[in-house]
């Protein structure tokens, strides 16, 4: 049995090896935007007034809205209303059930990603290894826009941990959902943020109660299946005072010739003295290489710690996606809170990446390291972009940003967009930043040893991530190692 | 048949419309000998090493080159190293990020993949490596550095020696090992080299000195000027290009 890593998502394949299409049947909603669109869903999942209103709300805020200009992304005008914003494989037309009634068409799906949905058959043992960090790790599965299963749900009930489909917990824990739910990310925080807001389909939803270690990592495979659909899924974390969690993400999509759609939101609010470290690898289908299809990723993530002495960490691996546009966020309002982005981003081919983080300092004491790591090969093209803001409040606020970029060959770009606006003088930030290549002289001294240029560029590239690595769970950090070699398959000679 | 056999080779640097710079070299090694080129700077030392160990850059224009009977022109450089081929830096390149230990390790597991041999264990590998460096005086916490950074002249020079004795290759090509040595490293470096010959490699001693010939005694010397070998003789010819300079030769 597979464990839920990314395992099989970088066979060793030169083509795009998660870029299988699935052959389900699915409930899909006619393309197209308006009030009875978000009506449907909303009823569709049987939502509570309250939550049908809120989207409502998001729905005309966003259309007062408009896209953002300002990123350093080429791409043609998005038509919101060719997207059909609600697609569900027909079998879960009642809302996720038990493992047992799930389509094996699906389960299938999952087993070919890596993902052990068979609670039943992990827990018996077919993940043999107890030591095996990778045998304890939770997942939960959403499937264009609908979970499919969460597994070892009952473990962590022990615990008091919730782990859950979002749309179970506005029926379980509403009033959590309720009091948190656009607390860190409102409505009308940008563009994208809003139409999630309106639209959103299904996503994950953890509570860890006061002063509990999850017993185990817990994780979200996405994957986006239908074609001409959205996927909108909203993450929402909260860690109560003095608890700790490490979450982890990863996506997939078939290989389409059009360009699909994913705008999530995920929110993190971790109160006094509670630790989130939001992990992430994202494989999103990148596109051929002459730049056909693929993914739009615009992605809002932020997280919020809300009390004193609380972290938040972000470690990202971004190879996937014909677009990125992402900035995981840290509000440090608690005193003495800290917070962490770590991020390689790869860009190859065509793919475009315009990722970075938000610092925004306001508690005393307040503790920020940023460190991102850009490879840019092929014709790609790979921006960062960090604002670190102290507010007046912020005494004694700290950062750390270190920002280096490595380049493949003479066509791709790499770009730093370093935004510092400190308005509290006992401030200490630090910037450091790097531009270095892949010389030909480095690839002969490793031919010349032995190892082809393949190896050698992902053993290089590997080194110059290294630091960012060494953030992720374990078992993730060597298929993380793998995934690029995979994203820089003919990226040299 | 010769360990390394080079017949009428011609190369120019970049393209076809090159300059060219090697003009019809002739060489051969059998196994177990050890050869000397010495030569001006800029008489093409360096570009037959390169040319030999296929680096990008330069164009073959005629003649042959072969390891064992086996053409090498159609060979990537992996390939060409993969067949047994070593060429020691003259100036060897930082790789940061990369450790010394995984760099060794990654050429260790290239070579015995390419061989269908087993790769060795990590445990026994990093003893293994552990003990030629402090043979070569080299401080075990450099293995941890990235590949030669930060690393001085010398311990380049020893890393790239330390690789020889890892690796060792049926055909070693040593391209200015000596030049930027003191004394003492000159030493270790040529101990290195002794111990690694053997009845069935070969050497090819690239320098500028006669001074590495005291310590690694060679079975043949060449001198090499503009772009061919112009004389060869045995060890004595070193000697006494070192008292009459090469202009006696031109
Ligand atoms: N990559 C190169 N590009 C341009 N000229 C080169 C290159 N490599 C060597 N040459 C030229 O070829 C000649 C021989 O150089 P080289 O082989 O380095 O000599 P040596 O090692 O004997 O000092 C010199 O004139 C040098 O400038
Ligand atoms: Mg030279």
């Amino acid at each position: 049995m597979s464990q839920p890593s990314v395992d099989d998502l970088v066979a060793a394949r030169r083509e795009y090896s998660a870029g299988f299409i699935t052959d389900v049947e699915a409930d899909t909603l006619p393309p197209g935007l308006n009030e009875d669109v978000i009506r449907f869903i909303s009823a569709r999942k049987d939502e509570p007034d309250w939550l049908t209103e809120w989207r409502l709300q998001a729905y005309r805020q966003w259309q007062e809205m408009s896209e953002p200009d300002w990123p350093h992304l080429h791409y043609p005008k998005i038509s919101f209303q060719d997207i059909s914003y609600y697609s569900a494989p027909k079998s879960q037309a009642d809302g996720p059930r038990s493992l047992d009634e799930v389509d094996p068409e699906l389960l299938r799906t999952y087993e070919k990603l890596g993902i052990p949905l068979h609670e039943q058959a992990a827990l018996a043992g077919v993940v043999p290894d107890p030591e095996q960090p990778s045998s304890n790790v939770a997942v939960d599965v959403v499937f264009d826009s609908v979970s499919i299963a969460t597994t070892f749900k009952q473990k962590l009930a022990d615990a008091g941990v919730i782990f859950c489909p979002i749309s179970e917990a506005v029926k379980s824990h509403p009033e959590l959902v309720k009091k948190y739910l656009g607390s860190v990310v409102p409505q009308r925080d940008n563009f994208y943020a809003a139409l999630n807001s309106a639209v959103f389909s299904d996503g994950s939803f953890v509570y860890i109660p006061k002063g509990v270690r999850c017993p185990m990592e817990l994780s979200t495979y996405f994957r986006i299946n239908e074609r001409n659909t959205g996927q909108f899924e909203r993450t929402l974390i909260i860690a109560d005072a003095g608890s700790h969690v490490s979450y982890l993400e990863g996506c997939t999509a078939p290989m389409r010739d059009e360009n699909q759609l994913h705008a999530a939101v995920v929110e993190l609010v971790a109160l006094e003295d509670a630790e989130i470290k939001y992990s992430t690898v994202q494989n999103w289908y990148p596109g051929d290489e002459n730049g056909r299809g693929g993914i739009y990723n615009f992605v809002t993530k932020r997280g919020l710690c809300a009390g004193a002495r609380a972290k938040i960490s972000w470690t990202q691996v971004e190879t996937g996606s014909a677009i990125t546009w992402k900035y995981p966020s840290v509000v440090l309002r608690g005193d003495d809170s800290v917070g962490e982005f770590y991020s390689v981003a790869l860009t190859n081919n065509r793919q475009q990446a315009d990722t970075g983080t938000k610092m925004i300092h306001m508690g005393k004491n307040t503790r920020s390291t940023i460190v991102a790591k850009g490879i840019s090969a092929g014709r790609s093209d790979s921006s960062y972009r960090g604002l670190v803001r102290v507010s007046p409040t912020a005494a004694h606020a700290r950062n750390f940003t270190q920002c280096d970029s490595l380049l493949i060959g003479d066509l791709c770009g790499a770009h730093t967009f370093p935004y510092i606006e400190n308005k509290n003088n006992t401030a200490i930030i630090e910037h450091e930043a790097s531009t270095s290549k892949v010389s030909d002289d480095q690839l002969f001294a490793c031919q010349q040893r032995g190892i082809d240029t393949e190896k050698a560029v992902s053993m290089i590239v590997n080194g110059f991530c290294k630091e960012v690595f060494r953030e992720l769970p374990m078992e993730f950090a060597v298929e993380a190692g793998k995934l690029l070699e995979v994203s820089l398959e003919g990226a040299v000679g | 048949m010769s360990l390394l056999e080079v017949k009428d080779l011609h190369a120019n640097v970049g393209e076809e419309d090159g300059q060219e710079i090697l003009k019809g070299l002739n060489l051969q090694i059998q196994a177990g000998e050890v050869h000397a080129i010495m030569g001006p700077n800029g008489s093409g030392k360096s570009t037959l090493a390169n040319v030999l160990s296929g680096r990008p850059g330069y164009t073959v224009t005629r003649g042959s080159l072969s390891l064992e009977s086996e053409d090498l022109s159609h060979l990537e450089p992996h390939e060409r190293a993969q067949a047994g081929l070593f060429l020691a830096f003259q100036y060897p390149v930082e790789i940061p990020g990369v450790s010394n230990m995984e760099f060794l390790k990654a050429s260790t597991d290239s070579l015995a993949k390419a061989h269908n041999a087993e790769q060795p264990d990590a445990a026994s590998f990093i003893r293994q490596v552990r003990t030629l460096a402090e043979t070569l005086d080299l401080d075990p916490q450099f293995l941890k550095r990235g590949v030669n950074e930060g690393f001085s002249g010398g311990e380049k020079k020893r890393n790239e020696i330390l690789q020889l004795l890892l690796l060792d290759p049926k055909m070693a090509i040593l391209d200015e090992t000596d030049s930027g040595l003191d004394i003492d490293a000159l030493k270790v470096v040529a101990e290195g080299v002794n111990r690694y010959r053997s009845a069935n490699n070969g050497v090819l001693l690239i320098t500028h000195y006669q001074r590495l010939l005291d310590y690694i005694v060679p079975d043949v010397v060449h001198v090499l000027a503009d772009g061919q070998i112009i004389q060869s003789g045995d060890k004595n010819l070193a000697l006494e290009l070192e008292a009459k300079g090469y202009t006696w030769l031109t």
